[in-house]
């Protein structure tokens, strides 16, 4: 199960198919990951970036370190001020369909990993139908379709027909697949999704290696690139994310920040988000400590992974001083918060940092209709089954006003 | 500190302050060069092309730079043709790209000015396009090959000072190249101002020009770009808000 590193491919070597492009941007990122020093900065330096109209790199890096901990209230009050200044009183409603959860990849930390024997299961068109139809009477405008990633299961062309049948229901499709070329971005454009989605997971090469041992996902450039070469192909916007816990989430918080940076720098029409999930329990995992061989199977047991991964638990404050740094680098910039979090927690940062809020969740596939027969398993446990309607009433509550769309696909 | 050296067309400057050489008397070009500590000077090449009598070349100091504009030029033509008549005089490969289509404001045509910009750059020149602060048309300069961005302040000649600040600090937050604030900058104050928010250098004529004593109106702004620029080195201090708020109405919900 490719636990001895040297039987595992190269991780930084593209294989075949995968497309490469011209761009200095990893090499921009990775360096000021590394550079990146949290515990450098004080609370004067802090207190410089808070005070600032534009905040530049060295800001966020402040902002991001544990000298702003204290500042953690006056980092609220400002992103608060930015997000309203950016979005208003708005908040965006979406839902996530997971159409497939086949996958090729091994990710010791992903509950759809390969070697993880959990009920696979994907839709075919006539149950995706019922399951839009399904989301769509709930309201919901925006959708964003999810695989597994399995090119063999869930190929380009099954992911098309799958946003075609979204455009029917939705008025603004996402989608959250493996990379692509950017020629497959294209196509998938025209059959109607324009936002992309990809979490980088870590941006700390080597523990991506040691995380994604197996599968396309493996190669950690062009997973990297790819948020560019769906702007080469059309998309509308990009989405960036690292999953907190996996390595050390300042470096990696300020990566995801300055990934997105320097893609707005280099795209000024592409819009850019980023969603902000920590890492949380999966089903049923087997020898997740590493050991290849020793670890038991669960049968359908919610574990633990964070420690056992050698990673750190991000705490609610930890997580929420990353949203507002982001909110105060990036003021512009929308961000999405995951199911992976509380009510309690969503519902304070909506309006705050976040400005999207996902709502009637559910990971599994299949679960949206009563007409679709078996489902598929989640990917990981959720902490806000709310549905639309609790979801809305929340953000009125909060005086905030709920918006299912505002985009129009041309 | 370390130097702070003004890179500008593969060459190194110590001197942040470009010197207009038009509206004033051609002797006393010398000492306002002298006094503002300019390495970089422009002048229009439709003066240098006349010869004879006034011929503005003699009266620039050896060791300068010389920085001859294209202004008379009314499209992208035009100013590709001043341009490499420029260089066939002598004046280098710089050359400031002002391409004007409109005589009451003299306001710079951005569309031919990105059309210019792409020729003369493809040619070799250090293009350094003049040019209305518009986000959009920077990132087409770039892309068309710009040495450097010259957005305006206020119309030219005009002395009316920072009319376009907000817009100049956009391309300075956005723009890599560097953005070389000209026209309309009154006062060294203002100069000053500019070099604070992040500029990388000043250019400056009827402001000096039209001053009761040039040389010493020169020295001024001398000062006052390096004093604007070693603030914007050294980070502003932060302003303090008025009021504060000892209690945690937006973080107070963290459970850990």
């Amino acid at each position: 199960m490719q636990t001895d590193r040297r039987e595992r491919v190269n991780h930084m070597e593209y294989m075949e198919g995968m497309e490469q492009i011209e761009s200095d941007i990893l090499d921009k990122v990775i360096g000021a990951r590394s550079r990146y020093q949290a515990d450098s900065y004080s609370g004067q330096e802090v207190r410089a970036a808070l005070s600032h109209d534009n905040r530049s790199i060295e800001d966020f890096a402040a902002l991001l370190s544990p000298a702003a901990e204290p500042f953690l209230e006056e980092m609220a009050k400002k992103a608060k001020q930015e997000t309203e200044k950016h979005f208003g009183n708005s908040v965006y409603l979406f839902t996530p369909i997971y159409i497939s959860n086949y996958c090729e990849n091994y990710c010791i930390y992903c509950g759809f990993n390969c070697h993880n024997r959990i009920h696979r299961m994907k839709l075919n068109m006539e149950e995706m139908e019922k399951e839009m139809k399904a989301i769509a009477q709930s309201g919901l405008e925006e959708i964003l379709i999810l695989t597994g990633e399995s090119r063999e299961k869930s190929d380009v062309t099954y992911i098309g027909e799958a946003c075609k049948v979204a455009r029917k229901y939705f008025r603004m499709v996402g989608i959250e697949v493996y990379p692509m070329n950017s020629n497959e971005y294209a196509y998938l454009q025209k059959c109607g999704a324009d936002y992309v989605t990809v979490f980088q997971e870590t941006y700390d090469a080597d523990r991506y290696e040691g995380l994604h041992l197996a599968g396309h996902k493996r190669i950690f450039p062009y997973r990297f690139h790819a948020q560019e070469r769906a702007l080469k192909g059309g998309m509308r916007g990009v989405a960036f994310a690292a999953l907190l816990g996996l390595a050390d989430f300042r470096k990696d918080a300020f990566a995801t920040g300055l990934h997105a940076y320097y893609i707005q720098r280099k795209y000024p029409y592409a819009e850019i988000s980023f969603s902000c999930p920590r890492l949380r329990p999966i089903m049923e995992m087997e020898g997740i400590a590493g050991d290849g061989h020793g670890g038991q199977m669960k049968e359908k047991a919610v574990v633990p992974v964070v420690e056992p991964l050698g990673g750190k638990e991000v705490s609610e404050r930890e997580l929420m001083q990353i949203m507002c740094a982001y909110r105060l680098f990036l003021p512009f910039a929308g961000m999405t918060i995951s199911t992976r979090e509380r009510a309690g927690f969503r519902d304070h940062v909506i309006g705050v940092a976040a400005t999207k809020i996902s709502a009637g969740v559910s990971t599994g596939i299949g679960s949206h209709s009563e007409e679709v027969e078996g489902q598929g398993d989640n990917q990981f446990e959720i902490a806000d089954n709310r549905d639309v309607d609790e979801v809305t009433g929340a953000i009125r509550e909060q005086g905030l006003q709920p918006v299912m769309n505002d985009y129009v696909y041309v | 500190m370390g130097k702070d050296v003004f890179m500008l067309g593969g060459k190194e400057f110590s001197s942040r302050f470009i010197l207009g050489s038009g509206k004033y008397n051609v002797e006393l070009i010398q000492a306002a060069v002298e006094q503002a500590g300019a390495q970089i000077i422009t002048l229009a090449v439709r003066r240098a092309n006349s010869g004879g009598e006034g011929n503005i070349l003699d009266y620039i100091p050896k060791g300068v730079t010389l920085l001859p504009n294209t202004s008379g030029a009314r499209n992208a033509q035009e100013a590709v043709r001043i341009a490499r008549l420029s260089r066939e005089l002598g004046c280098g490969d710089f050359v400031k790209i002002e391409i004007m289509r409109d005589s009451k404001y003299l306001l710079p045509d951005n569309a031919e000015t990105v059309k210019a910009t792409d020729i003369l750059a493809k040619e070799g020149f250090v293009a350094l396009p003049y040019m209305y602060p518009d986000l959009n048309t920077a990132r087409d300069l770039v892309n068309a090959g710009a040495a450097a961005v010259m957005p305006l302040a206020a119309p030219i000649g005009s002395n009316k000072g920072l009319a376009t600040k907000e817009f100049i600090q956009i391309l300075i937050d956005e723009i890599e190249l560097p953005i070389i604030v000209d026209a309309g900058i009154g006062r060294p104050s203002q100069a000053c101002e500019v070099m604070e928010m992040g500029a990388a250098a000043v250019m400056a004529n009827t402001a000096i020009a039209t001053a009761g004593d040039i040389p010493q109106m020169a020295s001024a702004f001398k000062k006052a770009i390096e004093a604007g620029r070693e603030a914007y080195l050294s980070g502003l201090g932060r302003v303090r808000e008025k009021g504060g708020e000892a209690s945690s109405p937006l973080t107070g919900f963290l459970r850990d």
